[in-house]
């Protein structure tokens, strides 16, 4: 496997995850400059992914919107931290927002709240029909054809640790597999995918 | 470095991509991720790849949360962007054509504070009515350990040093905290009979007793004692079970800012 050469040129990096939407790299350029309307414009083309991503990671609705709310701040608080020759900005947006909320998760409190939560937010999911939505089904589509390329245990690592929240140590735990081979199935699982889903970089 | 190390250090791009780290795996790892140009491209990807996985469930947030965002951002002011400045490594100083591998290496060395912000906010719980996103009451953060403590710290501080033979260590302190802790990576074992023994000086010039090493290759240790006046980590190779006073001189000394 050959390491991603990386692409000085920010803008051609929306094209694997943004699609035909807006320049994401230029936005978060203007709101590192105080732009608010082009923070808004940036809200709009991605808040229902981020959101979405911390409503399964999460789970409780309410507590999602919170760190979601956080999550736009801390973006808003970088925007010029972002840096185009290290990936996408969907993807530097989605990885503040995952930290965020597997850091909420792990408190303890939370952890609890979150199972009394679970049958709710799963029925509250609902896909509106903004073109960022439309968009994001033919992503979709491309992630669940990825997904099965993957061995079972690949991709019930991942899920538990990128949706679940847990440690790769929890995960091995989880899955009734040696402590330090979670980790492996993480990575492997991880490579097939980007290279099935082919991420343009 | 030797390949085994390197490959277990390698092997946990994956997980760090996923965020599936404790606090003092992530810290870690962020420590090889520095050195590591073949890690920073792979987490980049996979990262790419988690990011596709995670854009596949999408929810529109409640209009409530645009309206907050959108208020909150007047507040706040954007950080500046990353540019050179100094920072205490001085076995690797960036190189005058502040290429991009010295960028990013910058740009690394920066990350744990930056990621401070974080960690802080997602400790307080959740619900209260006024918000304050970027501070969290001291008390929150008393069930963690020390470690945590100093790594997650405000004013968490790194100072690097980079041995002949591949090995590496960072000391990182927080004056807040009180505390200091070093990370190792790749250390060679101390001769037989022998211990590496760490110690804090104190701003009189005195080296005090801060514990000693354990035999692995790659430890993290908090410091015993009080770090928050030190002005700096010695380590030294004493007699199995330490001295009360360094006998032999320093195999690596981490000046402290004040």
């Amino acid at each position: 496997m050959d390491p991603v050469p990386g692409n000085p040129a920010g803008a051609s990096h929306q094209g694997a995850l943004a699609g035909a939407g807006p320049d994401l790299g230029a936005l978060l350029r203007s709101a590192a400059r105080g732009d608010t309307a082009a923070f808004a414009e940036l809200y709009d083309a991605t808040s229902s992914r981020l959101h979405g991503l911390v409503l399964r990671v999460v789970r409780d609705p309410a507590q999602s919107e919170e760190v979601t709310q956080e999550v736009f701040l801390e973006i808003w608080r970088q925007s010029a931290r972002f840096d185009p020759a290290r990936g996408s900005a969907l993807s530097w947006m989605m990885t503040i927002g995952h930290r965020k909320a597997v850091d909420r998760v792990r408190s303890a409190e939370a952890a609890t709240r979150r199972d009394v939560a679970y049958e709710q937010s799963h029925q509250s999911i609902e896909h509106d029909v903004t073109a960022e939505a439309a968009h994001a089904s033919l992503e979709a589509r491309r992630v669940r054809q990825a997904l099965g390329n993957l061995t079972d245990v690949q991709r019930e690592a991942i899920e538990l640790a990128y949706f679940g929240g847990y440690t790769h140590t929890e995960v091995a735990a989880l899955l009734d597999l040696p402590v330090g081979t979670a980790k492996t199935r993480i990575r492997d699982g991880l490579i097939r995918l980007r290279d099935s889903i082919g991420v343009e970089r | 470095m030797n390949h085994h190390q390197w490959d277990d250090a390698h092997a946990l791009s994956g997980a760090y991509a996923v965020d599936a780290l404790d606090a003092e795996e992530r810290a870690r790892f962020e420590s090889h991720l520095e050195n590591c140009q073949h890690c920073r491209d792979e987490v980049d990807g996979l990262r790419d790849a988690a990011a596709a996985l995670g854009s596949s469930q999408p929810t529109e947030p409640p209009s409530s949360v645009r309206d907050a965002v959108l208020a909150g951002i007047t507040g706040i002011r954007p950080l500046p962007p990353v540019t050179a400045e100094p920072v205490p490594v001085p076995d690797t100083p960036p190189s005058p054509a502040a290429d991009l591998s010295a960028r990013r290496r910058l740009r690394q060395l920066r990350r744990v504070p930056l990621l401070v912000a974080a960690a802080v906010i997602l400790i307080a719980t959740a619900g209260l009515a006024v918000w304050s996103p970027w501070s969290a009451p001291d008390d929150e953060k008393v069930h963690l350990s020390v470690t945590e403590r100093v790594l997650t710290a405000d004013d968490a501080a790194r100072v690097e040093a980079a041995f002949d033979d591949g090995s590496r260590a960072t000391v990182v302190i927080s004056r807040s905290v009180g505390r200091a802790v070093i990370l190792t990576e790749d250390m060679a074992q101390p001769p037989d009979g022998r211990v590496y023994a760490l110690w804090l000086q104190s701003p009189a010039g005195v080296m005090v007793p801060a514990g000693l090493m354990p035999d692995d290759p790659d430890a993290t240790v908090p410091l015993d004692g009080d770090a928050s006046r030190a002005t700096a980590v010695g380590i030294t190779i004493e007699p199995d079970g330490g001295s009360p006073e360094p006998t032999s001189e320093p195999i690596a000394v981490f000046p402290l800012e004040a």
